[in-house]
C-alpha cells in the first residue's frame, strides 16, 4: 500500500493506493504458507486458487498467476482494489492468527495491472449451446454471470440501461479508489468472451417483459440503486443530494470538469454528508476533491462506522471532519440550502443486529453551516422492472427473494446481487452471479 | 450511435429531429421520453418522444442552454452517441370522454401522439395550441389531423384567439361537458392553466420536466413532490395528477444550477464563434 501524498490527492481524483512493485509482490507472496487446506480460499465468493497464483507470483510467473486467476474472476483488477478483503480472503489467512494476513488483495491487483499492462489472456470458451440467456444489468453480478454463461457456450444478451456498463464500479465508487480505465478494460474482457451488449436498454420499457421471457433463461442484477432520503423538512432544496446523483453527475459525467464536460454540480464550499459507510465515505472524499470543507454526521459511535476501516482512516487524513452521535433533522435554507440542524444521539438498547440503538438527545440541537448537502442513508432494489413482474416474490424491502439455487418464484428467472440482498458488496454480487449462473446451465441441460 | 435521419427548424428557437433507434420507436407509447447524450462530453437531457415511424421517433426541442443549442446544429446524417429510452410511464389510456389537450409553446410537441392514442381509445378530443406569438406556434397541421378540434391562442393576437390558452380552456368547459384535460408546457403555465380545472374536479394530467440525470429512478434528482409524497418523475411519473402537484418546489429545483447553464452557454458560443462548428469541446 502506498498512498499518493495527501496535499496531493486532494486535488485530484487519480488512484489514492499506488500498488505493489514487482520486488514488493514476490517478498509478499514469499510470505505465504501454501497451506495444504488454505482458509482463504474459503473466504473468496468466486473461489480464486489463492495459493496457487500467489505461488506463480512468488515464482515470477505472472502470467501464469494471472490465467489462475483469471480462471474464476473476471473482474480481477476490481476485486483486487474493493473488495472488502479483511472479512473475505485475508480475514481467513491463518497468517492472520499470529501475524499480518497476506495482502490478497494487493496481490491480486498487482497481477491483474500487470497483465492489462502486457495484454490480457482470456480462459477457455465451450463451443455454443446455441441457446439464448439474457442478464440485466451490467454491475458486477451481470458481468460475472454473462462471463460465466458465455464461457459456457450461451450466447448472452446483457441489457444496461445507462451509457455504460459497470454499474456502481462506473457511476458509483470514485476513480480516486477504482479507475474508470480499469473497469472499461475488465468490461471489454467480459465482452470479448462474445456477449452482446447492449446499452441504453432499460428492461422493462426499452425490452418489454414478454420480449425479456422468450429467452432460454434470464438473470436478473439490476442492483440496488434507489436512493433514500431521510424525509427532512428543506430536502428539496436546490443543493441537497442524494449520494447516488451526487456521485454520479462526478464519476459517470465527470462534473468535475465541468464546463469541459457539460454535466453541473454543485461545488459546495461547506458540504455536509449525512451517513457512515462506504457511500458516505466516497461522498465525503468527492466534495473534498471538489474543493469543499466536508463535514460527516453519522448517528452512531465512531467504532460503528460501516466503511471500511482503511477508507474511513483515508477520509480523515484528507481532512474530513467526523462528527459522531449526530443527526441530521432539518435542512435549513429559503431559495438554497444555508445549513443542517442536526441534533445528538445517545446509544441507548441494542437492536436486533446487536449494536446500540441511537437515540435523540433532547435540547440538543445544533446547526451546522452548509451549502450542500448529500445524503448517503442507504439504497433499495431498483424497482422499475421487479415491479412490472408482479409474479415475482419479493421481500419486506423489495428485494427479489431466491432460493439457495438464485432461481426466483418466476419459471426460468434467476437472480443475485444487491437486487437479492439490498446493497452489500461487489465481491458477493459476483459470487452469487457465479452460482447463478452455473444453475441456469444445469438447468438448461436437464430440459 | 443513433443516426439523425431528418433534422430541420419548426418555429422561432423550435428545432425537430428524427432519430433512428428501434429499441426506443419499436416500444414508445404516448406521454414518454428519451435520455440523449449528444457525445462523450455531453448530458444527459430528456426529451418527450412526439412522434414514431417505423425504426425511428421525433423530437421537438427549443433551444434555451448548451446541449439543446448544440443539438440544433446537427444535421441529416450526424449522430447521437446516446438514445436511452422510452422512459417514463406511458399516459393514462382509456375512454374518459372528451379530452382537451392544451399545449404551452414547444410542450405542444407532446400532444399529437397523446391525441392519436386518445383517439384510438375512443375519446373526442380537442386541442388547443397556445404560443407567445404567432411565430412560436408549431404543429398546427399535425394537430389538426390528430385533433377532432383544434383552438389556437396567442398571447400578442398575432393568430388565433388572442389571449392565453387557458382562457380557450375556460371557453370550452363553458360550451361542454369536458371529461380529461392534459396540459403539457412550461412548470409556470401548467401551474396556472390546471387551476381552471380544478374547481370542477376534471381529471387534469401535466407532465413535468424536472432535471434529470439517469432517467432510470437511480438519482433522485427528478423528485417532485405530489399528494405530499416524494416521487422520482423519470420512472412514476412524467404525468401527474396536476391538482397534487407542489409547482413551486418543482419551479425551485428547475434553478438549481442556473449559473453553470449560463457559464456552459456562454462558453459553447464563444468556442462556436471561434472555430465555426468544429468541436466546440476541444
Ligand atoms: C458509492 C458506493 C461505494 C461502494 N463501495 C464498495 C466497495 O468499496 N467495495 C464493495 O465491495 N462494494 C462497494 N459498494 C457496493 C457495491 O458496489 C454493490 O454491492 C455492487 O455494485 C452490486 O452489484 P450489482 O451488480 O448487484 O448491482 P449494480 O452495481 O447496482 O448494477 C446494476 C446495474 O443494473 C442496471 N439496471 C438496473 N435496472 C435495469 C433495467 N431495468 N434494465 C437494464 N439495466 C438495469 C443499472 O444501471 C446498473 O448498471 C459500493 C456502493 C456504492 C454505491
Ligand atoms: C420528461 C421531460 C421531457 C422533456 N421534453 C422536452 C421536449 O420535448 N422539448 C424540449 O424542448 N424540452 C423538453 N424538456 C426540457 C429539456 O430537457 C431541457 O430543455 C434541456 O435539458 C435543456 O438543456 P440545455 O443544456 O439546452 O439547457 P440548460 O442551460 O442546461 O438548462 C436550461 C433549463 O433546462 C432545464 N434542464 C437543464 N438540464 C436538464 C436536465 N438534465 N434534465 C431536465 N431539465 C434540464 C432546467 O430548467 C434549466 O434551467 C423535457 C424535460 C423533461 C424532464
Ligand atoms: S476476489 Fe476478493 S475475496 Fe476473492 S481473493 Fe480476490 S480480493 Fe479476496
Ligand atoms: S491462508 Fe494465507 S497463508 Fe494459507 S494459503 Fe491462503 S494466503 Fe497463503
Ligand atoms: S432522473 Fe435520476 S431518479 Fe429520475
Amino acid at each position: 500500500m502506498h498512498d499518493r501524498p495527501i496535499d496531493q490527492r486532494i486535488h485530484d481524483f487519480y488512484e489514492v493506493d499506488g500498488g505493489l512493485t514487482p520486488k514488493e509482490a514476490k517478498i509478499e507472496a514469499e510470505r505465504c504458507l501454501q497451506c495444504k487446506k488454505p482458509l482463504c480460499v474459503k473466504g473468496c465468493p468466486v473461489n480464486i486458487d489463492i495459493p496457487a497464483f500467489i505461488r506463480e507470483v512468488a515464482a515470477g510467473d505472472f502470467k501464469k498467476a494471472a490465467a489462475i486467476i483469471r480462471e474464476q474472476n473476471m473482474l480481477p483488477a476490481i476485486c483486487g482494489r474493493v473488495c472488502p478483503q479483511e472479512v473475505q480472503c485475508e480475514g481467513e489467512c491463518v497468517l492472520g492468527i499470529k501475524e499480518k494476513p497476506i495482502s490478497i488483495g494487493e496481490l491480486e491487483r498487482f497481477v491483474a495491472d500487470t497483465e492489462r499492462a502486457h495484454g490480457m489472456v482470456l480462459p477457455q470458451k465451450k463451443a455454443s449451446t446455441g441457446r439464448r440467456v439474457a442478464v440485466v444489468g451490467a454491475g458486477p453480478a451481470g458481468l460475472t454471470a454473462s462471463a460465466e454463461l458465455a464461457r459456457m457456450g450461451y450466447h448472452v444478451t446483457l441489457f444496461e440501461s445507462l451509457h455504460a456498463a459497470g454499474g456502481v464500479l462506473m457511476y458509483g465508487i470514485p476513480a480516486f479508489r477504482l479507475p474508470k480505465e480499469i473497469v472499461r478494460a475488465e468490461v471489454d474482457a467480459v465482452l470479448s468472451l462474445g456477449v452482446e451488449l447492449k446499452l441504453n436498454h432499460l428492461v422493462g420499457r426499452s425490452v418489454t417483459v414478454k420480449e425479456l421471457l422468450s429467452y432460454d433463461a434470464v438473470f436478473l442484477g439490476t442492483g440496488a440503486g434507489l436512493p433514500y432520503f431521510m424525509g427532512l423538512p428543506g430536502e428539496n432544496l436546490p443543493g441537497v443530494y442524494s449520494a447516488n446523483e451526487f456521485l454520479t453527475r462526478v464519476n459517470l459525467m465527470h462534473a468535475d470538469r465541468f464546463p469541459v464536460y457539460d454535466t453541473p454540480v454543485k461545488r459546495g464550499s461547506r458540504v455536509v454528508v449525512a451517513g457512515g459507510g462506504n457511500v458516505a465515505m466516497d461522498a465525503a472524499r468527492v466534495a473534498r476533491r471538489l474543493g469543499g470543507k466536508v463535514t460527516l454526521v453519522y448517528r452512531r459511535r465512531e467504532e460503528d462506522l460501516p466503511a471500511r476501516e482503511a477508507e474511513t482512516l483515508r477520509a480523515k487524513e484528507e481532512g474530513i471532519e467526523f462528527v459522531m452521535c449526530a443527526n441530521p433533522v432539518k435542512i435549513l435554507g429559503d431559495q438554497v440550502i444555508t445549513g443542517v440542524g442536526c441534533v445528538r444521539m445517545e446509544m441507548c438498547d441494542l437492536d436486533q443486529s446487536g449494536r446500540p440503538e441511537p437515540a435523540p438527545i433532547e435540547g440538543s440541537h445544533f446547526t451546522i453551516d452548509a451549502d450542500v448537502f448529500i445524503a448517503a442513508i442507504g439504497q433499495g432494489p431498483n424497482p422499475l422492472l421487479i415491479s412490472e413482474m408482479p409474479e415475482l416474490k419479493r421481500g419486506k424491502r423489495g428485494n427479489v427473494i431466491v432460493d439457495n439455487e438464485f432461481r426466483t418464484s418466476m419459471r426460468k428467472v434467476f437472480a443475485g446481487g444487491d437486487v437479492a440482498t439490498g446493497a452489500a458488496t461487489v465481491i458477493l454480487a459476483m459470487g452469487a452471479a457465479k452460482s447463478a449462473a452455473h444453475a441456469i446451465d444445469r438447468m438448461l441441460r436437464e430440459e | 450511435m443513433y443516426s439523425i435521419e431528418k433534422a430541420g427548424q419548426l418555429a422561432d428557437k423550435v428545432f425537430q429531429m428524427w432519430v433512428k433507434a428501434p429499441h426506443v420507436a419499436h416500444h414508445a407509447q404516448a406521454g414518454q421520453f428519451v435520455i440523449i447524450r449528444i457525445d462523450e462530453k455531453g448530458e444527459r437531457i430528456p426529451l418527450t418522444i412526439s412522434a414514431v415511424d417505423g425504426d425511428s421517433f421525433r423530437v421537438i426541442f427549443m433551444t434555451i442552454g448548451k446541449t439543446t443549442t448544440h443539438l440544433a446544429a446537427l444535421r441529416t446524417g450526424d449522430h447521437i452517441q446516446d438514445v436511452a429510452g422510452p422512459l417514463g410511464k406511458p399516459s393514462e389510456m382509456h375512454r374518459f370522454g372528451t379530452c382537451v389537450l392544451v399545449g404551452g409553446g414547444v410542450g405542444t410537441a407532446s400532444l399529437p401522439i397523446i391525441a392519436r392514442a386518445l383517439k384510438a381509445s375512443g375519446n373526442r378530443v380537442i386541442g388547443i395550441a397556445g404560443a407567445r406569438n404567432a411565430g412560436l406556434l408549431i404543429l398546427e397541421d399535425e394537430m389538426s389531423k390528430a385533433c377532432d378540434e383544434l383552438l389556437i391562442s396567442t398571447d400578442d393576437g398575432t393568430k388565433g384567439f388572442h389571449g392565453f390558452a387557458a382562457d380557450l380552456l375556460k371557453q370550452v368547459m363553458a360550451r361542454e361537458r369536458v371529461d380529461a384535460v392534459w396540459i403539457i408546457g412550461p412548470a409556470m403555465m401548467m401551474k396556472v392553466t390546471c387551476e381552471v380545472t380544478r374547481p370542477a374536479g376534471i381529471k387534469t394530467f401535466v407532465s413535468l420536466n424536472p432535471v434529470m440525470v439517469d432517467g432510470t429512478g437511480m438519482c433522485g434528482s427528478c423528485r417532485v413532490i405530489v399528494d405530499g409524497e416524494t416521487k422520482f418523475a423519470c420512472v412514476d411519473g412524467p404525468e401527474f395528477d396536476a391538482h397534487k402537484v407542489d409547482f413551486n418546489m418543482l419551479m425551485g429545483r428547475l434553478r438549481t444550477y442556473q449559473p453553470e447553464e449560463k457559464e456552459s452557454l456562454e462558453r459553447y458560443n464563444a468556442h462556436i464563434c471561434a472555430c465555426k462548428g468544429g468541436d466546440h469541446h476541444a
